[in-house]
């Protein structure tokens, strides 16, 4: 990657919302959010190579978070916010005892069942969440200060500040040398254990973090959403979340971010043209797979090292 | 010279045009009506059900309403809140319709309701019944034009007991909202007359193998109330067969249990099921009679409620832009035209709504039976004007909390 892309996306994201409709704005809104999530789910799917498909759980308990406190005891934003991720992460912690036990098709397939006994709860609890109803009428947050994030625009930049901070913190961590040895890892587990680092363990925190931001994810998600409900963990979700990993790009950090920007604005976009935008959707995941298995950044990363060769050979 | 002076004229003239036509275009533009429904996904039939039934009577009707064009924007909520909430922005504040309608699932509906009420704009529900969208939760700006889930379960319950005579009912729901809700409104009136809920049996939403759950109904019952929903009511009433119940015990539901959406695909095994409703297309009105030929003709297929609901809300919001002499931009007064509406001759009967924003309309209960080779919900009996209260005082009813999973609490089980 040209130093010079991070910059100037930045810039445009900060530039473009006065000119943009409120619609688009909340469209990248959700993007910037749901960026976040993906990024979190990137760290040990792309990092370490441990695919989840129970992802939307620590979404959901951020989410939940919010929604539970702000509704029933009126907890303001940093309150809430320290839950959420505390809770996430404590669950993460949980669940990664259970879960990283196992590896490859059977930590997907323990993963997927922790993620749906995470949905359960959020279904059947229904003195604490309202069930399937879901809990509506959540505030948008507020900071102090006398900011008001009720409209589109504060909102975009809110969401955009810690759709920053996710990602500074995500690559400070991967770049650190314990990403490092995620990375080895996932190159070569068995080599990484022979030169003495405890993978285990690395594995699990690398987990645990993964949880912690994701519910930092869902804490924006229920302040932008203002409604909790199951569906926020349900498998659907992790799929997307998952899928929008594979598309942008695994490893790479960016790459999902813009995968989830593009499944936002093509689930959302092209619905309003055809009612088949189901088949586009699904055409652009099999040409991915069929054209860039790396996904689209992995896909340009290979496309700059193919050409730098000839370059070389020149 | 020529050549300058046309083109002033040409600038002038299109100054003129601008000034002149804009402001009377803002004014005289179609009236702009989003759709939000499930239009993928698991209840995308239902979905395309209420899209027919709206763009029905709008088509008849020529696509204008009170002297202006109407223009339909539909959205797929692909039934989840979060997309269906993106949607309802969209329909706002990019193509900037007057007036909402739609949606199917509760859930969706309170994740709606506060929306609504921030963006001051009229949203019509013809499909969503959660019981306290119109009772302890309302939203002014929320105008349900359908039904709330326990408003036929009073009747019938009353009738189970006094008119067939049952004594002792086993219930099996699907476990949800809106399954607590039908079943607690039946547990409710039965068990005031005299009757007995002697087992409530809960099974989760999407559950297509009975089998686990008609094993452990109660053989001592005099019947059993059913609540399903979707694929669930397609599987249902064969199993109940299947299982050898049928021979001994009567199967009666919930309205969705035997509705003219999964009818067609039922086979003998649903005849004599009962289910109390607020429509059913046998129903023998001129109206509702000239309604199903017409549908049929159109689309193929008998309306089921669901078309039914969605026809009739087309035409409340018509009914209401009238009376105001189409001035739908002046939100309040056309919201205030939209609760008073008032209609003697809609398919299901005549409709209007109580102060709580709930339509008094006819409950039918209904019996499945063969005629002419197809399945019919005959209307067996008529509540007429039955409002989400019943018998109770309004103040009186909502001292209760709202039914769930334990409330009513099971006292004979």
């Amino acid at each position: 990657m040209g130093a010079w892309v991070a910059p100037v996306l930045l810039l445009v994201l900060a530039a473009v919302p006065p000119f943009t409709s409120s619609y688009v704005l909340s469209l990248v809104t959700q993007a910037l959010i749901y960026a976040i999530v993906a990024m979190s789910l990137d760290l040990i799917l792309g990092y370490t190579g441990l695919a989840s498909l129970g992802h939307a759980a620590y979404f959901g308990l951020g989410a939940y978070a919010v929604g539970i406190l702000t509704t029933r005891y009126g907890a303001g934003f940093w309150t809430t916010l320290l839950v959420g991720v505390l809770l996430a992460a404590a669950v993460a912690a949980v669940f990664g005892l259970v879960a990283l036990r196992a590896t490859g098709v059977y930590f997907l397939m323990i993963t997927l069942a922790l993620g749906m006994v995470a949905w359960g709860l959020a279904h059947r609890w229904v003195s604490l969440t309202q069930g399937d109803n879901g809990i509506s009428g959540v505030p948008r947050p507020v900071l102090g200060f006398g900011l008001s994030l009720a409209r589109a625009v504060p909102f975009y930049y809110f969401a955009l500040i810690g759709f920053l901070l996710a990602f500074v913190f995500l690559r400070v961590v991967v770049r650190s040398p314990f990403g490092q040895a995620l990375i080895g890892i996932r190159e070569s587990e068995s080599r990484m254990r022979t030169l003495g680092y405890h993978v285990w363990l690395h594995k699990y925190l690398g987990f645990v973090i993964a949880g912690a931001v994701g519910g930092f994810a869902g804490v924006l998600w229920a302040c932008y959403q203002g409604f909790v409900s199951p569906g926020e963990l349900e498998l659907t979700t992790s799929v997307k979340i998952l899928l929008m990993v594979a598309l942008g790009g695994r490893g790479t950090l960016l790459g999902p971010a813009l995968g989830a920007l593009l499944i936002a604005l093509l689930e959302n976009l092209v619905s309003v043209y055809t009612h088949r935008w189901l088949l586009i959707l699904g055409a652009v995941y099999i040409g991915t797979i069929v054209y860039a298995p790396e996904g689209i950044l992995g896909a340009v990363r290979q496309w700059r090292m193919k050409g730098d060769r000839a370059w070389a050979r020149g | 010279m020529g050549k300058r002076l046309t083109l002033s004229f040409l600038a002038v003239g299109l100054v003129m045009a601008l000034a002149g036509v804009i402001p009377s275009a803002a004014q005289k533009g179609p009236i702009k009506i989003g759709v939000i429904a499930p239009m993928s996904g698991g209840a995308a039939q239902a979905g395309k059900d209420m899209t027919n039934g709206f763009n029905m009577w709008l088509e008849e009707n020529g696509m204008t309403i009170a002297g202006r064009k109407v223009e339909v924007i539909v959205e797929d909520s692909q039934g989840q809140p979060n997309v269906a909430l993106t949607k309802l922005q969209k329909l706002v504040e990019s193509d900037r319709v007057h007036v909402l309608v739609g949606e199917l699932f509760a859930h969706i509906g309170y994740a709606m309701a506060p929306k609504v009420e921030e963006y001051r704009i009229p949203m019509l529900y013809p499909v969503i019944a959660a019981d306290d969208l119109t009772q302890r939760k309302l939203a002014k700006w929320v105008v349900r034009t359908g039904w709330a889930s326990s408003q036929p379960s009073h009747p019938f319950g009353e009738y189970a007991a006094k008119t067939l005579g049952y004594k002792k009912i086993a219930a099996i729901g699907i476990d949800y909202a809106f399954g607590w809700e039908v079943i607690g409104g039946f547990q409710k009136t039965f068990e005031e007359n005299g009757g007995q809920i002697i087992q409530k049996l809960w099974a989760p939403l999407g559950t297509t193998d009975f089998a686990p759950y008609l094993s452990q109904i109660r053989r001592d019952a005099d019947a059993v109330f059913a609540l399903m929903v979707a694929a669930s009511s397609l599987r249902f009433p064969k199993q109940y067969e299947d299982a050898g119940l049928k021979a001994k015990l009567p199967l009666i539901g919930g309205g969705t249990t035997f509705d003219e959406f999964v009818l067609p695909s039922l086979g003998d095994e649903a005849i004599g099921g009962m289910s109390p409703l607020q429509y059913s297309a046998a129903l023998d009105t001129p109206v509702n009679k000239r309604f199903v030929t017409e549908y049929r003709k159109k689309y193929g297929k008998v309306p089921s409620y669901f078309s039914e609901t969605s026809y009739t809300s087309a035409r409340w919001i018509a009914e209401a832009a009238k009376t105001i002499g189409g001035d739908v931009e002046n939100r309040d007064k056309f919201l205030e035209a939209l609760r008073k509406v008032e209609m003697p001759d809609t398919p299901r009967g005549p409709v209007k709504l109580d102060s709580y924003g709930n339509p008094i309309q006819n409950i039918y209960i209904r019996k499945v039976e063969k005629k002419g080779g197809e399945l019919w919900n005959t209307v067996v009996h008529t509540y007429p004007a039955v409002s989400q209260f019943w018998k109770y005082k309004p103040e009186e009813f909502l001292k209760q909390p709202v039914y769930d999973r334990n409330y009513p609490p099971c006292k004979y089980c």
